[in-house]
């Protein structure tokens, strides 16, 4: 059981989360004890030392290196033991090393102010190509239905859906201003930079419906902006993507439309 | 000293005289810090009720800013960035460094004045031209800064008001390098004879490290600000990539720029602004401790090592603001190296100020309380921003409450304790009257209650997985169980705002009928408790000469327990 759920901690619901609350309970459990073992501490000192009539203080000067090094000194091991043997290496599982692609599900996120456009590649596994000058209301991330990868692709808003325990990767970009892809369930949150393609992946844990919440300023309609992560078995996903498909008519009689 | 005769407009407004210009300091930064306050007061109605209309104030307001008494998200994003404006920069920056600075380094060291008086002047009224414009961007049709008080583009540059913000910052800044130049020449070149390095009170070493951090760490914002200002202005792209779509229409911007640039660039400066914030702060608690504990403070040299040590090593932290803002991920690893290692200069002063405490005689005055209230308060601060020092944490807790309480804890709990401990420690000096000692007791428990239940909801908020810089929270299902937080936060602020009356009023009244003190109330041994109460132009009345360190307290055979520093005989 984890306390930190006590104080506001979502059940997690990705691969890495352990890692990460590991870290929080290790973090905040040192805080704890280092805050509390210090404030008895200088507690006992204000008690002990408080001025008596008559009293007087001693006269005693520390000079030169102090044992008020000591306890920078230990900190400093500490500290960095925490990093080279768990931050580094954990850090880097979750943001430097991405998948290998094959067997994962891709993703393509298009923020903008204030929703969250999803392009899945569709059965052919190609992106199909997007361009500015096409953005329109009724075609929001400027999709060019003449690219042929583009005719299965599927187009949502605010709606992501993942398969359970499969590996996804999602491919952040921003259409106009800085947002943040932030899910507290899986412990993910990273900018997303317009001009910049970031990767990220994910590997869900559980069955559900979280929420996709900006987590970075992104003007007035911010705190609206909230999509929805929509974690199912694989075969619910895989049902669920084939309805979304385009058929081939449709997609382009809208554009001729 | 004879007395000048010098006209009102001489004397209270353009005066070059250091204790005036510091006064002139004070109660501006004193009022940007209320005004600041009043900003958040109304946004903490939005939280804690949203959608709401707004008491009084919703009514009074245009309809553009609280349609139907209602707060709207454009103005709740207007105080958001002018709250963290006016508290930073307006606020806490120019009362440690600037006032406190000005009134008391020149005191410590033994001089006349600053030594370029003119430019002292002209910092502050560069300062004031800064706020005027800042305020005066209230009163434009578009409003002030939208984009949270980091200006973060390509939003500062697509929403309206930030022109005229950092045409403020460029006073700001010129403002403060101007001081930083004057505390360095005057604490290094105007000591008074015997006064060596190694006899300088913390509070001067705390000045002169700060001058050196603004210095160097100004200048570069200075510049990516006047990028930014072309790219508002002048249609350059320092910071926009090509292609932009805003709402649907596509951007005109040639594109190139890179918009992580900014960011870099800000927080070039504003990491090292936190030790500009800081480190007069530490100062004044070192003064206000080795006095009310009436014993040498503890590890003097590993004090100054320490304010050395982080003089350096605030350049090198800046990044850990940018672990998940796009910057490589490869670089983090050694931000977070940096970041943990300068917890530890901290970690020393902060033992260095605890063992200050062991063996003495410790005098419960009204300041030594804010003083002592500093060291787990700040303690609170610093080690809840160990989680977000380290990389792994930090993804999960960035840009939540929790980074708001961990700062907040940080300044207000932290530093703003310590500055209103050495308003309560100098005002006899200022004045030559005390503040009242009982209210200041009820100015500092209800400051204590009221910053503990403000700012320890937010480490709840933050865990639960709520962004900051929301205008309605409860748009976001998984913020609505936790919203109770938010009420529990703003009823502790409106606590918060009662507990300053006191003060204000002890102030106000103790500045014409307080009691009257020596010139040495606190029997401290500091040069600034040499000179008379208040000090008059030119402020010692005869030539100082130093002996002797600068915490000489109950030395042994000696009946007083204190020896000043420009006594000559043992």
């Amino acid at each position: 059981m984890n306390l930190l759920h006590f104080f506001g901690l979502p059940p997690a619901a990705s691969t890495y989360a352990a890692d990460i609350d590991f870290g929080l309970r290790l973090t905040f459990g040192a805080i704890v004890f280092v805050f509390f073992s210090w404030s008895v501490y200088l507690a006992y000192l204000v008690f002990r030392y408080r001025n008596k009539p008559g009293g007087r203080a001693e006269y005693e000067k520390s000079e030169g290196i102090s044992k008020a090094m000591i306890p920078g000194l230990v900190v400093l091991v500490l500290e960095m033991i925490l990093i080279i043997f768990w931050e580094i290496p954990v850090w880097g599982k979750i943001k430097e090393e991405m998948p290998k692609m094959g067997d994962v599900v891709e993703v393509n996120v298009l923020a903008q102010q204030f929703a969250w456009n999803i392009q899945y590649p569709g059965p052919d596994g190609k992106f199909g190509r997007r361009e500015q000058k096409l953005v329109s209301f009724s075609n929001p991330i400027g999709l060019d239905y003449n690219d042929p990868a583009a005719k299965d692709d599927v187009v949502l808003a605010n709606e992501l859906h993942l398969p359970l325990g499969k590996m996804a990767v999602i491919h952040l970009m921003s259409m106009d201003v800085i947002h943040d892809f932030a899910v507290p369930e899986f412990r993910i949150k990273q900018d997303i930079v317009p001009g910049m393609d970031i990767p990220l992946w994910v590997k869900p844990t559980r069955i559900g419906n979280f929420d996709l919440a900006c987590a970075q300023l992104c003007g007035f309609g911010h705190s609206l902006m909230v999509g929805h992560v929509i974690v199912q078995s694989p075969e619910n996903f895989a049902a669920w993507l084939k309805k979304e498909a385009p058929n081939p008519q449709a997609a382009s009689s809208a554009n001729n439309f | 000293m004879s007395e000048h005769k010098t006209s009102f407009l001489k004397k209270y407004v353009f005066t070059t005289d250091h204790k005036m210009i510091a006064m002139q300091y004070m109660f501006t930064s004193l009022s940007a810090l209320l005004i600041g306050f009043f900003f958040v007061l109304i946004m903490r109605w939005e939280l804690a009720f949203p959608g709401h209309p707004i008491p009084i104030l919703g009514s009074l307001l245009s309809a553009r800013l609280t349609p139907n008494g209602v707060m709207s998200p454009e103005f709740y994003n207007m105080l958001g960035a002018m709250h963290g404006t006016a508290m930073i920069f307006l606020g806490i920056a120019p009362l440690g460094f600037a006032a406190f600075g000005n009134y008391v380094l020149p005191l410590q060291v033994g001089a006349p004045d600053m030594a370029f008086p003119k430019i002292n002047m002209i910092s502050y009224w560069s300062f004031v031209v800064g706020c005027l414009i800042l305020a005066a961007s209230f009163f434009l049709p578009s409003g002030p800064l939208q984009s949270g008080w980091t200006a973060y583009p390509p939003l500062s540059e697509i929403t309206r008001g930030t022109t005229f913000w950092i045409l403020a910052m460029v006073f700001i800044i010129t403002s403060s390098l101007l001081g930083a130049i004057n505390f360095i020449v005057t604490g290094l070149n105007m000591r008074a004879p015997g006064l060596t390095l190694g006899r300088l009170p913390i509070f001067v070493w705390a000045e002169l490290v700060t001058s050196a951090i603004i210095l160097l760490a100004f200048p570069p914002v200075e510049a990516g600000a006047i990028l930014l200002l072309m790219d508002c202005v002048a249609h350059t792209s320092f910071y926009l990539p090509q292609g932009l779509t805003i709402l649907g229409h596509a951007s005109g911007a040639a594109g190139g720029g890179a918009p992580i640039l900014w960011q870099h660039l800000f927080w070039f400066l504003g990491h090292p602004e936190v030790y500009v914030l800081l480190l007069p702060a530490i100062g004044i608690v070192a003064e206000i401790i080795a006095n009310n504990s009436r014993k040498p403070l503890y590890g003097y040299k590993a004090m100054v090592g320490s304010l050395l040590t982080i003089l350096i090593l605030s350049f090198v932290v800046w990044a850990h603001h940018l672990y998940i803002s796009g910057m490589s991920p490869f670089l983090s690893d050694f931000f977070a190296i940096t970041t943990l290692a300068i917890s530890v200069p901290s970690v020393i002063l902060l033992t260095c100020l605890v063992f200050s405490l062991q063996g003495g005689s410790i005098r419960f005055t009204t300041p030594m309380l804010f003083a002592l209230s500093f060291l787990p308060l700040f303690g609170i601060g610093g080690l809840t921003g160990i989680p977000l020092g380290v990389t792994v944490t930090d993804i999960y807790l960035h840009d939540t409450y929790y980074v708001i309480g961990h700062f907040h804890y940080v300044v207000v709990a932290g530093i703003l304790m310590a500055l209103f401990g050495g308003i309560y420690f100098w005002f006899p000096k200022w004045f030559g009257r005390k503040m009242n000692e009982s209210l200041g007791k009820w100015h500092f428990w209800g400051t204590v209650i009221g910053i503990n239940g403000t700012f320890f909801p937010m480490f709840i908020l933050g865990l639960a997985g709520q962004s900051r810089r929301l205008w309605n929270p409860l748009a976001q299902a998984h913020n609505v169980p936790w919203q109770k937080w938010h009420v529990v936060s703003s009823v502790f602020a409106g606590i918060l705002l009662l507990a300053q009356i006191p003060f204000i009023y002890n102030f106000f009244h103790s500045l014409f009928k307080g009691e009257r003190v020596s010139d040495n109330p606190w029997e401290a041994t500091t040069l600034d408790w040499a000179c008379p109460s208040p000090p008059p132009h030119g402020n010692f009345s005869s030539p100082v000469a130093v002996y002797r360190g600068p915490y000489e307290y109950s030395p042994p055979h000696r009946r007083d327990s204190w020896i000043p520093q420009n006594a000559e005989a043992s």
